[in-house]
């Protein structure tokens, strides 16, 4: 274990600075409480999220590329760190398009000379998500021994999502063998989950899409996509379906309700970031990671298992 | 072409016989289907042209019709007219007519990504399907999308600000596409949602959208982007052979109404 992540930029997005605002803390927390350091990108912007590339992919790669040429040339740190899945596509799509689309790079040039700031230059950073981070900074083993509050008979559905692992093209750096995260089968989080103690149930739908570029523009169809995550984790057998990421986990929660709602399809699965999770196993408190944010109120299950 | 899983004759093009006689010939139960003749004038030439113009279609001249893209749609999952193959394979016709068939249906892809892994072509079709959602828009065929509405209002605060407030964007969104902003679920939600949380972090959403977050010292940036996003859509327009006016809105742009 090289544990090259002890000490990365973080770029919270932001999502985080709002709804997300839960996965920020327990972010943070488990950091602290593993110490590991985070420094906050200094005054980043939005990476386009899902909407800027629909109307220029390449304006997209600009704002990506401003966090990243942040990061490098004005703080020193070869490696991001990005628990959103859209911040962590993001950067990962702009270091793939910068470094093989000469049209997105001198569109990268022009726009940043013009804002002022060091073009980013593909290969000077290294991005990667949360999950990453604490699969090399700490490690299974390292979990196991500083695990306080064992997740030990909470049965979880880890959910991924899809720009986690899609477009293939954009991760080089998954499907590499054995201790590589998969593209079609990602595994990280389930791997911390289950150090932590938790029974992993078998999820068939851990990369299948929640809707969420069409949360609000195309309810009906977020809800039904919703919905079918919620069942098959339901069937699965799980109490808890774990994320990493916010715009999943919102999705997930809304349409939960939505579903309720306009449906009368009713679940009562829990929703919690993995970071919450496995803070909980760290001995954090169900405050410390922002538990009480939660709109699928798990505090009952938590009490339950002898988690709060 | 292999062609499996849409067939390309519609059933009201289908002219089927109980009894028919040839030329004084009786071919019931071998010819007694056949597909209504008719003279093509509708084709478009450049429609492939004018998609491989706009973000996202610049790939479309590679697909070679598998129909991996559709077999992997999360989209075509719940509704199979929703067929980003069948589409391809019209645009590279230049079958616009058939293509306006589906417009009101076209914006829907969900960008989970799933056709762009599968594709042996690198076609990536996802990106295909904004820029076949933009043409419809660009030449009038169809209004703009809530999910046009959706980008444009996300897009237009990310130039201004640099960042995002997620209830701005909920509030500009509901006003710009007409709908009422108090949904009985979304109170539901918050209902929910504020019935565990503390003060402090209430105040703090609260002051979100009195002082929004914004990136510092973003003017040129912002400037820069405008100058560049006003470009783009200057020759996008002229590709589809459009006049210079835009015919709607587009973000962060100058001349943009409201």
């Amino acid at each position: 274990m090289d544990q090259k992540y002890r000490r990365v930029a973080y770029y919270p997005g932001c999502a985080l600075e709002g709804s997300g605002h839960a996965y920020n803390r327990s972010t943070k927390a488990v950091g602290k409480a593993l110490g590991l350091d985070l420094v906050e990108v200094k005054n980043w912007n939005c990476c386009g999220a899902m909407e800027v590339k629909n109307i220029d992919p390449k304006l997209q790669t600009y704002l990506s590329s401003r966090v990243m040429s942040i990061a490098a040339n004005d703080m020193g740190f070869d490696t991001v760190m990005a628990p959103c899945n859209g911040c962590y596509h993001n950067l990962k799509k702009a270091e793939h398009d910068l470094g093989q689309d000469p049209e997105s790079r001198a569109v990268a040039e022009r726009l940043s000379s013009k804002a002022g700031h060091k073009t980013y230059e593909a290969g000077q950073i290294e991005t990667i998500h949360a999950l990453d981070w604490i699969k090399d900074a700490i490690g299974e083993d390292g979990i196991r021994t500083r695990v306080k509050n064992s997740l030990a008979g909470l049965k979880i559905a880890n959910y991924y999502g899809c720009m986690y692992t899609r477009p293939r093209h954009i991760f080089p750096e998954k499907d590499q063998g054995a201790d590589s995260e998969s593209t079609s089968d990602p595994h990280f989080m389930d791997d911390i989950l289950a150090a932590a103690g938790a029974e992993i149930v078998s999820f068939p739908l851990k990369t299948a899409c929640c809707g969420g570029a069409h949360t609000l523009s195309d309810s009906d169809t977020s809800t039904k996509l919703v919905l079918n995550i919620l069942k098959a984790a339901e069937l699965a057998g799980a109490d808890v379906i774990a994320t990493e990421c916010p715009t999943c986990h919102s999705g997930l929660e809304m349409h939960q309700i939505r579903a309720e709602k306009v449906f009368g399809e009713r679940t009562g699965v829990k929703i919690l970031y993995f970071t919450q999770l496995l803070g909980l196993a760290l001995g954090l408190t169900p405050r410390k990671v922002g538990v009480q944010e939660n709109i699928s109120d798990p505090m009952e299950l938590l009490k339950e298992k002898a988690l709060a | 072409m292999p062609i499996h899983e849409k067939s390309l004759i519609r059933p009201e093009n289908l002219e089927t016989h109980e009894s028919l006689v040839l030329d004084d010939v009786d071919v019931s139960g071998h010819w007694s289907t056949f597909i209504s003749p008719r003279v093509v004038t509708d084709y478009n030439e450049a429609l492939e042209d004018e998609i491989a113009a706009l973000p996202g279609g610049q790939n479309i001249h590679r697909c070679w019709q598998c129909g991996s893209c559709t077999n992997a749609c999360t989209v075509n999952a719940l509704n199979p007219d929703f067929n980003p193959r069948f589409w391809i394979y019209l645009v590279r016709m230049g079958m616009e007519e058939e293509l306006l068939r589906d417009k009101e249906i076209i914006w829907q892809c969900v960008s989970c990504h799933k056709c762009t892994t599968v594709c042996p072509r690198d076609v990536e079709p996802e990106g295909v399907m904004k820029a076949m959602a933009h043409w419809l828009e660009l030449k009038g065929h169809q209004a703009t999308s809530p999910s046009s509405h959706f980008d444009d209002v996300f897009s237009e605060q990310v130039i201004e600000t640099g960042k995002i407030e997620e209830g701005r964007i909920v509030r500009d969104f509901f006003r710009r596409t007409g709908q009422p902003l108090m949904q009985d679920w979304l109170v539901e939600m918050i209902k929910r949602l504020i019935r565990h949380l503390p003060v402090t972090l209430l105040a703090r959403m609260g002051l979100a959208t009195l002082v929004r977050p914004r990136t510092r010292a973003w003017g040129p940036a912002r400037a820069a982007i405008q100058d560049y996003v006003a470009e783009e859509r200057v020759r996008q327009r002229a590709a589809l052979g459009l006049d210079g006016e835009p015919g709607s809105a587009r973000p962060g742009l100058p001349d943009a109404a409201e």
